[in-house]
């Protein structure tokens, strides 16, 4: 059935992408709050509304942490649910978002990646979401608009699995992505609709010993969201952990059956490689920087320098074996982090990557590179100039500094 | 609104099988026990609840029992209202879509602290947006759970552990937020008071609550003997002494319009029987201290701030009356 | 009490498997009511008042019941009860 699709071609930035994805997922309730730089896709959803466009109880709420407790709540009674935000906004989610990983409620979110104050500033990078990290919730980050309209209808149908259950973040670089207009592939409503389907509901027991599906029901009432004390806490913590396991294969299930659909891939689902077979220097990233960095790699292929490249599009759950597998030839590893985990020595996705090569016999020289926060442009010859730094280092046989700042004036 | 008034018998009410069960872990003469078990007496059929985090969250839900036999969903303790949105607005696209046939109501609770302090703003907003749900604020005056903290509905003059009575100050300096004045103020159809001594009114209170379409505030004083510092078998002698001493009327406003409900307006046609703020504060430890010669510039303030309020609020009724 | 359950038994999101009438709150209480049935004209205000659920109206008899498994004795039901039918007692050992 791969390209007997036709697919129409609009021109949408990667806010409205995301809307577009949302109106065709037969979603029940949207609860946002607008922040910049993700309220395109809440002023977008409310023009479905007002036009009648979708079937969908939309509320716009009086913050952010309200919209996520009612998504939660909505979710719980059976609705599928989205919501949206960036930097301050998700950042006054947090306290919630354990709360909807914990409730095992399976919400999409879309952040339009965002800095945090202070200083205030509305342009991108990954502080909001990275300060998220280990809140229980799914984290996909995409390279492009495109990327986006297809990892939202992707994200349903794996935060809905039952063997899942847990809240999906889509994650897209504020501005770069969220702003920029980019011809996108869509496909039609009714190919969309099918692909997420309804709804499927795991079942419970319940306290009147009924098994039954997990949701608020007055058909078959439950409890959801009790105190559990030191004798139980514990147990439905390592369900939220087995649950991310699951979602390593589900979330690559779920990419290859869209990938039959829309012809479109984006490496396995969890990594996407990019001339690492034999790569000596491989970098690895998140997000639309990707771009740039593809262009970069070319060029230095070109000369007949080894570079590669390993996007990493799931971050939570941390694909790692599927990361060991594709650096393990590399010699040297570059990693990007556009955000900082200030006196943790290195950014996140390099505490990931580095524990993840641990493991490996050859283990390479891994450095970390911190660039772009609040928005600053990080142009294509200075990502150049890292590569050929790297491997100059490589000749050399060792790193001199873990961590290294580009584009900052010393 | 419908004018219908239920008649809510003592049999009837105790022959209902409970939905807030036995086996709760409440402490000995928790009335804010006895106004869950008596609200959900007078649900009118299919009822999802949520409560915000707080003492009757805590001893109804310890996993694995739980003291609901209706759906229930608790979340944090900011959010019983917009918890209640969002289940609102799930049964209205699940109904839209036809997924659901038959009307569900919806019942938020929340104690004083999730009420006035931290989760104001998600009521206000839940509020503002229409949604179709009954508040209810069980209201014992304090962060009771935590271990009796100072909140927006703690009165004046009232002992806690964050608002003790020292050497130089007397307990909590500030009043009483007029959170029911505030809720009438969001223009909603309904917002009462009620005691729970006064089953009646509650059940009947509720009832109106859940027939409104839209929101619904109901405000239940809900005595808290650890609290209060006072004999549990006291309880629900409180929540009538409350409302003889006018320290909390018994009232409805309906569209806006302050009407007495019958207890309260028995004192208004008969001022004498208004007993003085003393015979209410006496015995409740949490006061004990202003009964020292140096704590009776508070009581005074006390009566004449609970005097001042009757007058108000009786104003506000006869002006309703006249239009 | 039962085994307690392995994350691979229980439920997710913490959904309740017992009502809480399982969970027995009798034993916290030094005063036991005794009710004087002779007293006792079954206006229920008991039935009404309890915080615990612990007094019942069998309606098919017509009777009140205490049930002792979860009375915590706070002695509300005397203090409320009208024609004061109810008394507390100090609870003797089972």
């Amino acid at each position: 059935m791969a390209g007997k699709i036709k697919q129409l071609r609009m021109g949408l930035n990667g806010d409205e992408a995301v809307a577009y994805a949302v109106k065709q997922s037969d979603v029940d309730v949207v609860a946002a709050y607008p922040i910049t730089p993700q309220t395109i896709i809440v002023e977008k959803f409310s023009e479905y509304v007002a036009d009648g466009e979708v079937n969908t109880e939309f509320v716009c709420t009086e913050s952010e942490h309200s919209a996520i407790t009612a998504c939660i709540a909505a979710s719980a009674t059976g609705a599928r649910t989205f919501t949206a935000s960036a930097s301050a906004g998700l950042a006054l989610m947090h306290e919630m978002l354990f709360v909807a990983s914990g409730c095992r409620v399976p919400i999409v979110m879309a952040i339009a990646n965002r800095a945090l104050s202070a200083p205030l500033n509305i342009h991108g990078d990954h502080s909001d979401s990275m300060a998220q990290r280990d809140s229980g919730w799914i984290q996909i980050f995409v390279e492009n608009s495109q990327e986006a309209y297809d990892s939202v209808i992707q994200a349903f149908r794996i935060a809905e699995n039952t063997n899942v259950l847990l809240p999906v973040i889509v994650g897209l670089d504020g501005f770069t992505l969220s702003h920029t207009l980019e011809n996108v592939d869509t496909l039609p409503d009714e190919s969309v609709k099918q692909f997420v389907g309804r709804r499927q509901f795991t079942t419970v027991t319940t306290h009147e010993g009924k098994t039954v599906p997990f949701k608020l029901d007055p058909a078959n009432p439950m409890t959801i969201g009790p105190i559990a004390l030191p004798n139980y806490y514990f147990e439905f913590k390592r369900q939220q952990e087995e649950a991310m396991k699951n979602a390593l294969e589900v979330i690559q299930k779920v990419h290859d059956e869209y990938a039959k659909l829309s012809s479109r891939s984006y490496g396995n689902g969890l990594i996407e490689e990019y001339f690492l077979e034999d790569a000596e220097v491989a970098v690895v990233c998140l997000g639309s920087t990707a771009g740039t960095l593809k262009t970069v790699v070319d060029g230095l292929r070109q000369e007949g320098i080894k570079v590669g490249l390993l996007r990493l599009r799931v971050f939570r759950p941390f694909p790692a074996e599927a990361i060991r597998n594709a650096l393990k030839n590399a010699k040297m590893v570059v990693v990007m982090d556009k955000c900082m985990s200030f006196g943790g020595n290195g950014g996140a996705v390099f505490h990931e990557v580095r524990s993840a090569m641990y493991d490996v016999n050859s283990r390479p020289l891994i450095v970390n590179y911190i660039y772009g926060l609040g928005g600053r442009d990080t142009p294509p010859k200075e990502f150049r100039k890292i590569l050929e730094d790297m491997h100059r280092m490589l000749h050399a046989g060792r790193v001199d500094k873990l961590v290294h700042y580009i584009g900052l004036r010393e | 609104m419908t004018t219908q008034e239920w008649k809510f018998t003592a049999k009837e009410i105790a022959e209902k099988p409970d939905q807030f069960l036995s086996g709760h872990r409440a402490c000995a003469g928790c009335v804010p026990a006895t106004v869950l078990k008596l609200v959900m007496k007078a649900t009118r059929g299919p009822t999802i609840v949520t409560e915000a985090t707080g003492c009757m969250e805590v001893v109804s839900s310890i996993y694995p029992y739980t003291s609901w036999s209706v759906p229930w969903i608790h979340t944090a303790f900011e959010t019983a209202a917009a918890n209640a949105a969002g289940i609102d607005a799930a049964l209205k696209a699940l109904k839209r879509k036809g997924q659901l046939k038959e009307h569900v109501d919806i019942i938020a609770f929340a104690g004083d602290g999730g009420t006035y302090d931290i989760g104001f703003q998600a009521l206000s907003g839940a509020v503002e947006r229409g949604h179709d749900f009954l508040f209810v604020l069980y209201d014992n005056e304090g962060y009771m759970n935590t271990g009796i903290q100072r909140s927006g509905g703690t009165p004046i003059g009232a002992a806690t552990t964050t608002s003790p009575a020292g050497k130089v100050v007397p307990g909590k300096l500030q009043h009483k937020k007029p959170i029911t004045d505030i809720m009438v103020a969001h223009g909603i159809e309904y917002v009462a008071t009620a005691s729970p001594y006064y089953w009646k009114d509650l059940l009947t209170k509720v009832r109106k609550g859940l027939e409104v379409e839209g929101p619904a505030f109901l405000h239940v004083l809900a005595p808290c003997p650890r609290g209060w510092r006072s004999e549990p078998a006291d309880s629900i002698y409180y929540s009538k002494l409350a409302v003889e001493t006018c320290v909390f009327p018994l009232w409805e406003a309906i569209n806006g319009q302050y009407q007495l409900s019958t207890p309260s307006k028995l004192i208004a046609l008969a001022p004498q029987k208004k007993k003085p703020v003393t015979e209410y504060l006496n015995g409740q430890g949490r006061y004990r201290h202003l009964f020292k010669p140096q704590g009776k510039a508070i009581l005074d303030e006390i009566q004449r701030w609970t005097d001042d309020r009757w007058a108000k609020l009786l104003k506000k009724c006869v002006e309703e009356q006249k239009t | 009490m039962s085994r307690e359950k392995s994350w691979k038994e229980i439920s997710p999101a913490g959904v309740c498997s017992k009502p809480s009438t399982a969970f027995l709150t009798g034993d916290w209480k030094t005063f036991t009511p005794v009710r004087d049935l002779e007293k006792c004209t079954t206006c229920l205000l008991c039935v009404i008042y309890c915080p615990d659920g612990a007094i019942r109206f069998r309606s098919e008899a017509g009777k009140i019941e205490f049930d002792y498994r979860f009375c915590k004795g706070c002695g509300i039901c005397a203090k409320e009860c009208p024609t004061k039918a109810i008394t507390m007692k100090l609870e003797k050992g089972e």
